[in-house]
């Protein structure tokens, strides 16, 4: 049942400001393949290095180690803005995604040419309207009558939905989606998360979500992962995967937590004993 | 009549200055100050090539071409080298102001007599004229060279408008302008927002040039000292443009560039008139720019003082 590898992970190690006392190991050896077509969610604790795995897949920062190899390219040492031909990214704040001051045209138009290089021909031409109006149509936000106007003047919901539109427009190789509901109000949020599934389903895309809802990610069709200071500890797929529920995922949580509570604990009476 | 001819002959051509700060102030969002050393650089070759004997068109294309290298040079180190926006510019500022005089050999080269890019346009207009070097505006008499300058440098100006507003609203021009408003959002779209640093300042400083291989013709010199408070009389002139027309879309911002430049050389003209000193010019252009920029906030306070409690938007 499981598609062809469409991302494959190979023990990528990050930490931040090593060697200080701000030192983080946000990425410890994690190693992960992601089947085309599939959607998966991440899930864990603050600071369990769940961001900083879709950001090393993005290229915000260098790798210490380890490779990341997508659709058979060894994209370890690409930048990011050439990993973006590949990729299509929904921040967590909504405002990040999208140009504040440009209109909803210029900001569109920029993501219908991703990833092809520069051009000096006019940008917003009357058949790239067309096209844009009739996609923006499909978000049922009448913002298709606004395409002129700023982007900064919309919503949260309605600016990360379209977002969420410009990141699918070219069909990416991968999607990763950053708590891309958490920082809008309920009735917004249910309305991306509906978006995200239907453009997911339909365009047939491999999609990585980060999530802190544990609902939503039972709720997903594909694989549940759970990370812990910096590593994959749970992996929940296939039949596994059909049968999880939240109280399941909460019980992992507080196992994990507690086997780290009884790391410490033993280090601080190890370390009370012999030093 | 003479006066206003010159006022709006030096806003013209300075509003080329201003059109250049309009990409690296506005659109990129870059506190540029290579602009005080770009100004004189453009001055400094356009002159000594004239003077050696260049066209005086080939000359000013060296000097924008000069001007775009330092541009790219400010980027470069900001971009490459992470060395902070301010410092890239002063640095860039330095280095030009040494550069500058070794181009000139001297602080001054005047031209006297030499060609410039108005001559095309005077002899047009001499033989419209029937060879009369002097003509009458609403019944003033303006000589024939002065008024001709007038007219190249509002053709120039108008042409460089033009152009500018094209390019701002290509694919480029749209990527470009998306890095100063949101450089991550720029990378997500698979554009290197770096590359668009760069590109801006060198189009923004070789505008800059030109504007002052134009100013050195117009004034018959090019002077070493001459770029020194050009950044805060352009950010002045953007300021009163934004103030006049506002900023609803790019020809509305182009055409405020434009307008503000030579609404504020009027402004100079009738302060220099009225016995205001040469030497106070700078200063009192620094306390225009600061008036402008905090004024906002001080009608907001007022706003809340007078209304009393916050007022919601």
């Amino acid at each position: 049942m499981e598609g062809p590898v469409m991302l494959e992970i190979k023990n990528i190690s990050k930490t931040f400001a090593p060697k200080t006392v701000n030192e983080v190991r946000a990425l410890q050896q994690v190693s992960l393949q992601i089947s085309k077509g599939s959607f998966t969610g991440v899930i864990g604790t603050n600071g369990s290095g769940k961001s900083t795995l879709l950001n090393a897949i993005a290229g915000n920062f260098e790798l210490d180690r380890g490779s990341v190899v997508l659709d058979g390219q060894n994209i370890t040492r690409w930048p990011e803005f050439k990993r973006a031909k590949l990729i299509g990214r929904v921040f967590q704040n909504p405002f990040a995604g999208s140009a504040a001051g440009m209109s909803i045209a210029e900001n569109i138009v920029m993501a219908m040419r991703r990833g092809r290089g520069w051009s000096l021909r006019t940008a917003v031409t009357s058949s790239e309207r067309r096209e844009m109006a009739e996609k923006v149509h499909s978000l049922k936000m009448g913002l298709e009558d606004r395409l002129d106007n700023p982007i900064g003047n919309l919503s949260g919901g309605q600016r990360q939905a379209l977002t969420l539109l410009m990141a699918t427009w070219l069909k990416p190789k991968l999607l990763l989606l950053d708590e891309h509901t958490a920082a809008l109000d309920p009735k917004s949020a249910a309305k991306v998360a509906e978006l995200t599934s239907k453009i997911i389903a339909e365009e047939k895309l491999t999609a990585l979500m980060v999530t802190h809802s544990m609902q939503q990610a039972v709720d997903l069709p594909g694989r549940i992962i759970m990370m812990h200071r910096g590593q994959v500890v749970e992996d929940f797929r296939d039949e596994m995967k059909q049968r999880v529920r939240v109280p399941d995922l909460i019980r992992v949580f507080e196992r994990v937590q507690k086997m780290e509570l009884f790391d410490q604990s033993v280090a601080e009476m190890l370390e009370q004993q012999y030093v | 009549m003479n006066i206003v001819i010159g006022a709006f002959t030096m806003g013209l051509v300075l509003a080329l200055l201003t059109l250049g700060m309009l990409i690296s102030f506005r659109m990129i969002r870059f506190t540029d100050i290579t602009v005080d050393g770009s100004i004189t650089l453009g001055a400094a070759l356009a002159s000594l090539l004239i003077v050696n004997g260049w066209s005086p068109w080939t000359a000013t294309l060296l000097a924008v071409l000069a001007g775009s290298v330092a541009g790219m040079i400010t980027g470069i180190l900001y971009t490459r080298f992470n060395i902070q926006m301010i410092l890239s510019g002063i640095l860039m500022m330095t280095a030009l102001y040494s550069i500058n005089l070794r181009i000139m050999g001297r602080s001054n080269i005047p031209l006297l007599d030499t060609p410039t890019v108005s001559n095309g346009v005077e002899s047009v207009l001499l033989g419209l004229t029937g060879g009369a070097t002097r003509i009458h505006i609403l019944g003033w008499p303006v000589p024939l060279s002065d008024f001709s300058v007038l007219v190249s440098s509002l053709l120039i100006c108008v042409i460089v408008a033009i152009a500018l507003r094209y390019f701002l609203l290509t694919h480029l021009g749209t990527a470009l302008r998306a890095t100063g408003n949101n450089p991550q959002m720029v990378r997500a779209q698979g554009i290197n927002n770096k590359s668009m640093v760069v590109l801006g300042l060198a189009l923004a400083n070789g505008l800059v040039a030109l504007s002052g291989a134009l100013l050195a013709q117009y004034q018959g010199f090019a002077d070493v000292q001459m770029g020194i408070g050009m950044m805060v009389w352009g950010l002045a002139s953007i300021i009163i443009g934004e103030a006049l027309v506002g900023k609803r879309s790019i020809g509305v911002m182009i055409t405020g560039a434009i307008l503000g430049t030579i609404f504020f050389r009027l402004l100079i003209a009738i302060a220099l008139r009225w016995g205001l000193n040469p030497n106070d010019l700078k200063l009192v252009t620094a306390v225009f720019v600061f008036v402008a920029l905090v004024a906002p906030y001080w009608m907001k306070l007022l706003g809340k003082n007078v209304f009393g409690g916050t007022r919601h938007a």
